[in-house]
């Protein structure tokens, strides 16, 4: 019982819309307890072709900073050649990335374009 | 609602080694501010989730705003993950996280009895260098967004305890 979200990795669902990968976010926190799973279930779904990389968190409601740390990582993760973009940020997620002059660094979407909204 | 610690009488030990800065340390508010949270637990990853969505529990049912809510839970998040990662970084050991209301905002007082901070203060880093592609930082940010969101940072020893304290002040 009492099973964290933790304990099962991360919940992400992917989706190939145009050239672009969407990578979205099932969880509400990306913070210090998943920020590793979290980087590597990205890594792992980011083999599937497509660039874009676009990293939905418009249902992520809580990211301090290890969990933007992960976000930076996944970034250099996928190299040169392909960029990652982010979509849907939720006012407390906005904040981190504003401190931290971090919005200056990624794309951000306000949403996804309704076509490229993952379906499940 | 047992009497906490402050009773004089029974504390005849005297121990000189501990500082006492108890009453009339509290500016801003006179009386005695009732805390919305105080809680002792042990520090880890895993524990400072559910000791924040707690926390988030009881400060929205007093009637936080959306924006006080979510500056109080990442400044708490920041502060109780140094504390697991750098503080105790070998085991585990006692956290306490009081927090209370004041008028110009919430009181925190957040204790451990892991390793000291450097140099005995408040860490005042600067915003690591963003340069892509080269300089891209995946830390150093924690200390930088407690200052962007608080007043009144204070550290200091008291005992075998390292007592951070720090307010945050109303969003509006």
């Amino acid at each position: 019982m009492n099973k964290t979200i933790a304990e099962d990795g991360v919940d992400i669902a992917t989706s190939r819309v145009g050239q672009a990968l969407v990578v979205t976010v099932m969880d509400s926190r990306i913070d210090a307890a998943v920020a590793i799973e979290f980087k590597e279930a990205v890594r792992t779904e980011a083999e599937s072709p497509g660039n874009p990389v676009i990293l939905d968190l418009s249902n992520v409601t809580f990211l301090d900073s290890s969990g933007l740390g992960a976000v930076v990582a996944v970034m250099k993760l996928l190299g040169a050649e392909r960029r990652l973009e982010l979509s849907g940020l939720t006012p407390p997620v906005a904040k981190v990335f504003r401190l931290t002059r971090m919005d200056s660094v990624f794309t951000i979407h306000s949403e996804l374009p309704g076509a490229l909204r993952a379906t499940g | 609602m047992s009497g906490r610690a402050v009773s004089m009488s029974d504390s005849s030990v005297g121990a000189p080694s501990r500082p006492r800065t108890a009453a009339g340390h509290d500016r801003g508010d006179a009386g005695n501010p009732r805390p919305l949270f105080d809680r002792g637990f042990l520090a880890a990853d895993k524990t400072t989730r559910a000791v924040l969505a707690d926390l988030v529990a009881d400060l929205s049912r007093a009637g936080l705003t959306p924006d006080d809510l979510s500056n109080a839970e990442l400044v708490l998040a920041e502060v109780l993950n140094n504390i697991a990662e750098h503080a105790y970084s070998k085991a585990p050991g006692p956290v306490e996280l009081r927090v209370e209301l004041q008028r110009a905002g919430l009181g925190c007082t957040i204790s451990d009895q892991g390793r000291s901070l450097p140099a005995g203060v408040v860490p005042d880093p600067e915003l690591p260098l963003i340069a892509p592609p080269d300089h891209l930082p995946e830390g150093g940010f924690g200390w930088h967004i407690i200052r962007c969101l608080t007043t009144d940072l204070r550290y200091a020893k008291d005992g075998d305890w390292n007592r951070l304290s720090l307010r945050i002040p109303w969003a509006d």
